[in-house]
């Protein structure tokens, strides 16, 4: 990228992105705090990363108008580790998971998203909304009822307000309100204070307290792998989600490394993992960010908020933190494909659903979209198996038959292949015409081997025609795609 | 030739970019390829909505909220940059230009003019776009943005195109500078023009020598040719000249620095097309 569009990306929306800074910022909060708490850590863990994060990956990141920081996919991750073995080794498998990330992006797996399809991702994005609501119930079950008043007033201001005004953030409002509802009244409810150590100062660089050798490796590398897949899956997708925002295109192996570069850092300033975030991102360009400054800014505006301000954050009561919570859920949740299920394909559907099951019964979200992609590869593998056809004509003294064979032949068509011919047929020579198919892989040539084998035994002498051509596709010569002509013979013959 | 790249716009600087153009076309034949370049920032405008909340559905009523917004923009830029298009077309069928196409393209200038120029000899720019302003003398910040990337002789027009009867060469003895002579001697665009070689500087014996080949071939070719050698800073040397003696072109070597180099001394090319108020055809 040249020198210049990086500086358009970073100056080329400064009022803009400096109002979408502060707003998101404040969607930051609720689940930098809440997300520390579900992964068993003091806020303020939650807080540093958020700051580090944004401000990393609005530097190095490769879509600019995305926001980043410590997420409900991560945390979730993360909570046995931080039980069994404590808050250092969280950080160090931060740093872990960063550096995986950074391998990724230099290893381009960025384009590995191509195989996840839109199914999955509605899925992915379905389940995240699950799991963020998911992660308030804690919050209000077997808690006092005035809490339930507490958020559904919450909610009743987020939502309403904007009627009155949209130059102002409901959230903000709605933060503003509560507390001081919960301070001129003196009610008993949970505060943020309660959930643990706000940050007084700024973060400081520290090395994770661990002793370094390779039990310490096995103890942390598999969080790191599953918090490096979460992170980097819903990074591609928002950034995705943001291209279709923006109609602009966005660097997805410079944001691997941007995200991995983020991790990385923020281990290092105490901070816990994190990634891109779907909900705040959408709050984002709705409020006019489109640049790397309103992720900057986001950052930069919430450690300053906790820092200066942190006494009175700490009076925030948890109810209104939930609301907005709740409402990060409801926006992220793709409410069009409860709709849809019934006019997409049922395939699509069974993808769909899986991915949120998967994620929901394990808390993994690269669990859910792994069984997502691997199913979609199967429903595709078995439509496209259906994309064959064998004919047949006999010579007029009954001795020959041809085969014409058309289609798709592979794994999963082999045996419907094996299965077309008639090897009852006392016949003195076959002709299979293969020059109209396709052989994919060693399963067909196998089953195309045993056909021939198959009619010799029965005496008949056999040619095959159009070998050459049809066993083009061969996994191992796929290199001649590359070759000027390869796709109009693929498609022609 | 085959074919220039002329890059126009809504300025006055597109009727001077159409006439160097033609000018060019005129004399070698060439056909004429107009670019218009529509910089869409999409969804970039005031922000309506800071309430920073998301309801049911936020994502795909945003996204139809957004491009229904674009939409409206994009046809009106679409609209103008056509006219603009057009505009430039009849400038040039009616200065007698036989093969003209128009590109409107969508995107950033930089790439979508490397990507027309690979098929092309030479592109012409204005020295100023839309947003410059005129009375400060700011180039166009397009400008050299373009001439950096550009594989090709580059000319800059300047406000108004007058015929151009004699050029200036300005030799250093680089490579780019030997480059331009070589393309003034043997091209058919400058046959019977008369040229003045140009040194600024004390002349070590290794430039002397090829200042005075260059001079030959530029004979050898036709040309009428004064070459000399003066004391003092190139760009203020050069702009005189251009003054005192009656140029109508300038030819040089382009951005030979770095760009971070550039930032501390500043760029004699830069400032070259910035005092000469004559157009400028520049050599990488």
């Amino acid at each position: 990228m040249s020198f210049h569009a990086y500086r358009d990306q970073w100056i080329g929306n400064v009022r803009g992105d400096i109002l979408a800074g502060l707003v998101v910022a404040l969607a930051l909060i609720p689940e930098a705090i809440a997300f520390s708490i579900i992964a068993g850590v003091d806020p303020k863990i939650g807080l540093y990363a958020s700051f580090s994060i944004a401000v990393v990956v609005a530097i190095t990141g490769g879509r600019p108008g995305m926001i980043s920081a410590a997420t409900a996919a991560t945390a979730v991750l993360m909570v046995t580790l931080v039980k069994e073995h404590g808050l250092q080794y969280l950080l160090a498998a931060t740093v872990l998971a960063g550096l995986l990330q950074i391998v990724a992006g230099f290893l381009r797996l960025g384009y590995v998203m191509r195989f996840v399809s839109r199914s999955v991702m509605t899925g992915f994005v379905n389940a995240l909304a699950i799991l963020i609501f998911m992660a308030q119930l804690p919050e209000l079950i077997g808690v006092p009822s005035l809490t339930y008043v507490m958020v559904a007033a919450g909610l009743a201001i987020i939502y309403l307000f904007p009627y009155l005004t949209k130059a102002v953030p409901s959230p903000l409002i709605c933060i503003i309100i509560l507390t001081a509802v919960a301070i001129g009244f003196g009610l008993d409810v949970r505060t943020v204070g309660d959930m643990g150590e706000l940050p007084s100062t700024l973060p400081v660089f520290l090395i994770p307290d661990i002793p370094l050798n390779l039990d310490t490796l096995t103890i942390i590398l598999p969080y790191s792998a599953a918090v490096a897949a979460v992170g980097l899956l819903e990074s591609l997708m928002t950034a995705s989600i943001v291209d279709e925002f923006t109609d602009t295109t966005s660097d997805k192996n410079r944001e691997c490394i941007g995200q991995g570069l983020a991790n990385t850092a923020t281990g290092f300033i105490g901070g816990m993992a994190g990634c891109a975030m779907i909900g705040q991102s959408i709050i984002n360009v709705k409020s006019g960010g489109r640049g790397r400054l309103s992720c900057f800014c986001a950052g930069v505006f919430l450690l300053f908020m906790i820092v200066v301000l942190g006494d009175w954050v700490k009076q925030i009561p948890m109810a209104a933190l939930v609301a907005i919570m709740i409402m990060v859920s409801i926006g992220t949740f793709s409410w069009s494909s409860i709709r849809n299920l019934k006019d997409h394909p049922r395939s699509s559907s069974v993808v769909m659903i899986a991915t949120v099951a998967c994620v929901v019964l394990t808390h993994n979200l690269a669990i859910g979209v792994l069984v997502g992609v691997l199913l979609s590869g199967i429903f595709f593998a078995w439509k496209i198996a259906q994309i064959f056809r064998v004919t047949s004509s006999l010579s007029d003294d009954g001795t020959h038959r041809t085969y014409r064979v058309e289609g798709q032949i592979f794994f999963a068509s082999a045996d419907a292949f094996s299965a077309a011919f008639d090897f009852r047929e006392a016949l003195e020579k076959v002709t299979i015409d293969i020059s109209h198919a396709h052989i994919w892989d060693i399963s067909s040539v196998a089953a195309l081997d045993m056909i021939v084998l198959k009619f010799r035994r029965d005496g008949a002498e056999v040619e095959i025609i159009g070998l050459n051509e049809a066993s083009e596709t061969i996994v191992d010569k796929l290199a001649i795609h590359d070759k000027p002509g390869a796709l109009e013979r693929l498609l022609g013959h | 030739m085959s074919k220039i790249v002329a890059l126009v716009d809504g300025s006055i600087y597109a009727e001077s970019v159409c006439d160097h153009a033609s000018w060019v076309a005129g004399r070698t034949g060439a056909g004429i390829e107009l670019l218009h370049v529509l910089n869409h920032r999409h969804a970039v405008g005031a922000p309506k909505n800071l309430s920073g909340n998301i309801a049911l559905g936020a994502r795909s009523s945003l996204l139809k909220d957004l491009s229904e917004r674009d939409a409206e923009t994009a046809k009106v830029s679409q609209k103008n940059g056509r006219a603009i298009l057009d505009a430039a077309k009849a400038r040039l069928e009616a200065a007698g230009v036989g093969k003209v196409t128009a590109r409107l393209r969508i995107g950033d200038i930089v790439e979508e003019a490397a990507e027309c120029e690979t098929e092309a000899e030479m592109t012409v720019i204005g020295k100023r776009g839309d947003a410059a302003d005129f009375a400060t003398l700011d180039l166009g910040s397009n400008l050299e943005r373009v001439v950096r990337s550009s594989r090709k002789p580059v000319i800059v027009a300047s406000r108004a195109f007058t015929p151009v009867k004699r050029l200036l060469i300005a030799f250093d003895g680089g490579s780019s500078s030997r480059k331009a002579v070589d393309y003034v001697a043997s091209h058919p665009l400058f046959d019977g023009l008369s040229c003045r070689l140009l040194t600024a500087g004390s002349g070590t014996p290794e430039i002397r020598d090829r200042l005075s080949s260059a001079k030959l071939a530029l004979e050898a070719a036709g040309h009428e040719v004064e070459a000399d050698i003066v004391q003092g800073p190139a760009d203020l040397l050069i702009a005189s000249a251009v003054e005192t003696d009656d140029i109508d072109l300038l030819v040089m070597g382009a951005f030979g620095h770095s760009r971070f180099r550039r930032l501390i001394i500043g760029s004699t090319t830069a400032e070259m097309i910035r005092l000469c108020k004559i157009p400028v055809m520049l050599f990488h």
